[in-house]
């Protein structure tokens, strides 16, 4: 060290502290390693193949894959799959938010028991759920039996192998993700608000969509988010209670596989589904966060 | 009003105008025969009270004493078992809250979150179908008036505690309810802003001329801001009575005992008049009672020590100073009344007023019309 490097008005261990919190920041990024090699081998590596593949074929660069998902069919099944979402996550709420609402007005007791109800089909297997509605509601099954015994109708409904069959299945398996978000938002909901728009002149119809609904829509947008998104991309329900009558986005990208053995066109379906579906999380988030803006400055 | 918060704008623009918030046009109440049970325990039993026209009426009380259920079956959020309330001519235990058209602060201000403070300050006038332009303008006014000209457009959750609370206020008065019920308001607060805005609140009061009922368990609180405080304990109203009256003039050893400091000593009646061991105490009315085993309540300020004998307007007691605490502005001299009573009392420190041993007798003095004599021995 020479004289010219220490002089005694400089701050003197600047670089060394410097030096020091650097090894810190890069120490702290050493713990979420493992994290990042997880999401990036299983999530982001295999996207990326899935992506290579729809794009490069066994002659080089095609988009080939693309193009072919102009025809007609698989238009038909792009809207059969949003028709049945929209479906689904429109009935996820009107059976939804009136079962949220009646739990978090009940007392903890008698909420944690309707909460078990909701809960108790959800631990249960898909499979099995699945095919339990195939026994309930096919031409022969319980319920058409039942209503054929009681004199309602003549001939067995076609409660199965079709759209409404389909229907049936997903809200049931749907509605555990869309109540339980919304139960949560419902239970932060501060009592005197209701109160108070009360005392101002809201009749209790006004104070529920004036006050209440807006107060549970965080909770109402991230049930509303995950049924959509998960009935986007429901494979099993459908193909079961379905009965090849109902052609899912995901059945497709099976089909291309299992039947044809085309991995071009699978990713390519794959790859649509993906993007659609980060779009409307987009759109969603904009949305909502156009609400919290109001909400929270 | 000395107020930190206060922002530039137009929040000094005179809030001097009238308007239509300052006309007379306020509602007296009166409550009958209210009774209210939750299984065995009363809430509210036989309360029977009236709050005059503009009057600014605290009720007063521990928790669980009732003041709150009142507050609340007078706001059309419990119903009661029984018995009559009517604003002015009108009985309105069976309309629905949302057509009591009254003004109300709740305790935790009941802001909504969702929406901004104009939003909150408008919603009432919404309801109401005031017109658009009308209701910026009450807005506005509505603002000055509680001194948040310029925050209209803050969300809620940017507000300082002390802001919601003139938000929750301006809210409970932009659309000039005829009556205006506030409970417990001020004890989020800290100290000092919950001094500040006792005195803001008493001046919108004031100006408004608006009747208010007001909870609190805070008899400072009470005292500062009340024309008449109704003090309530075991969902019985004790007494109603302005604020001076209600400290000197208590009529139940509840009412004594809540509001200030007191120490009871007992007196035996006999023909009329008052002993208290052996020496005769004088009051300036009669007695309410003729019952043999009464009580004295004396205040600690309101007795001092004295050197010679009494005079014409003083009982006078003797006791025993059992210790002297020098405390600077003040000494505090503990004094042993016949064996077992022991009273404190303040005086002031003079530097040429030497303190007397302990063990001597001291003499206490306090004028006979402070003199407060109760039936009983204080212990119901």
């Amino acid at each position: 060290m020479t004289a010219a490097d220490h002089q005694p008005d400089a701050p003197m261990n600047e670089r060394a502290l410097d030096r020091q919190a650097r090894a810190e920041q890069r120490n702290l990024m050493a713990l979420s390693l493992p994290a990042f090699i997880l999401v990036g081998s299983l999530v982001l590596l295999p996207m990326g193949w899935l992506f290579w593949m729809s794009i490069y074929g066994a002659d080089g660069f095609t988009a080939e894959n693309y193009t072919r998902l102009l025809h007609p069919s698989y238009k038909k099944t792009l809207i059969t799959t949003f028709e049945l979402a929209f479906l689904v996550t429109g009935l996820c709420i009107l059976l939804g938010y009136p079962l949220a609402y009646l739990a978090s007005q009940l007392k903890p007791r008698m909420a944690s028991l309707v909460l078990l109800c909701v809960l108790f089909p959800f631990w249960t297997s898909l499979l099995v759920r699945t095919y339990a509605w195939l026994v309930l509601l096919q031409r022969r099954g319980l319920i058409n039996n039942w209503l054929m015994e009681w004199g309602l109708i003549d001939t067995p409904l076609k409660l199965v192998h079709n759209f409404t069959g389909t229907t049936i299945g997903m809200v049931h398996i749907m509605l555990p993700f869309f109540v339980l978000p919304l139960y949560a938002s419902m239970k932060t909901v501060d009592y005197d608000l209701m109160k108070a728009a009360s005392n101002l002149g809201a009749s209790p119809v006004r104070a529920f969509w004036q006050i209440y609904v807006p107060l549970t829509l965080s909770g109402l947008g991230a049930g509303v988010i995950l049924v959509f998104v998960l009935s986007l991309g429901f494979y099993v329900t459908p193909a079961l209670l379905g009965g090849g009558r109902v052609m899912m986005w995901a059945m497709q990208i099976e089909r291309s596989m299992a039947v044809y053995a085309d991995w071009g066109a699978a990713s390519a379906l794959g790859v649509v589904l993906l993007v659609m579906t980060l779009g409307i999380l987009w759109a969603f988030a904009r949305l909502t966060g156009a609400i919290g803006a109001t909400e929270g400055k | 009003m000395n107020d930190v918060t206060k922002t530039t704008g137009p929040a000094n623009a005179g809030p001097d105008e009238a308007g239509p918030q300052g006309r007379d046009h306020a509602l007296p109440i009166s409550v009958r025969s209210l009774t209210k049970t939750y299984g065995a325990f009363h809430a509210l039993n036989d309360v029977s009270i009236d709050i005059r026209n503009g009057e600014f009426m605290t009720l007063l009380g521990p928790s669980g004493s009732g003041k709150t259920t009142l507050l609340m079956v007078l706001a059309g959020f419990v119903r009661p078992d029984n018995g009559s309330v009517k604003f002015g001519e009108r009985e309105i235990l069976l309309l629905p809250p949302h057509k009591r058209d009254i003004g109300m602060v709740f305790q935790n201000y009941a802001l909504f979150p969702h929406m901004t403070v104009a939003d909150n300050l408008a919603y009432p006038l919404k309801l109401r179908r005031v017109g658009k332009a009308e209701i910026r303008e009450r807005v506005e006014r509505a603002l000055d008036l509680v001194q948040l000209g310029g925050l209209g457009d803050r969300g809620i959750e940017a507000l300082s505690g002390g802001q919601r609370q003139r938000v929750a206020l301006a809210r409970a008065v932009i659309f000039e309810p005829r009556i205006l019920l506030m409970d417990e308001p001020l004890s989020a607060l800290d100290k000092n802003l919950r001094e500040q805005m006792q005195f803001e609140v008493r001046a919108l009061h004031d100006r408004l001329g608006i009747t208010t009922v007001y909870v609190t368990h805070d008899q400072r609180e009470a005292l500062t801001m009340s024309d008449r405080i109704a003090v309530i304990n075991e969902g019985r109203i004790q007494q109603v009575d302005p604020p001076r009256k209600l400290y000197e003039r208590p009529e139940t050893f509840f009412v004594a005992s809540f509001i200030g400091e007191t120490y009871r000593l007992p007196v035996e009646v006999a023909d009329g008049k008052a002993s208290l061991f052996g020496q005769p105490v004088r009051t300036d009315s009669p007695l309410g009672s003729n019952a043999a085993r009464q009580t004295l309540i004396l205040r600690p300020e309101m007795l001092h020590i004295d050197e010679g004998a009494p005079e014409a307007d003083e009982n006078q007691m003797t006791g025993t100073l059992r210790q002297s605490v020098f405390q600077g502005d003040s000494i505090v001299s503990y004094i042993t009344i016949h064996g077992d009573h022991e009273i404190a009392v303040r005086s002031q420190h003079r530097s040429d007023r030497s303190l007397p041993e302990p063990g001597s007798e001291v003499r206490l003095s306090w004028l006979v019309q402070d003199t407060v004599i109760l039936p009983g021995d204080g212990r119901t």
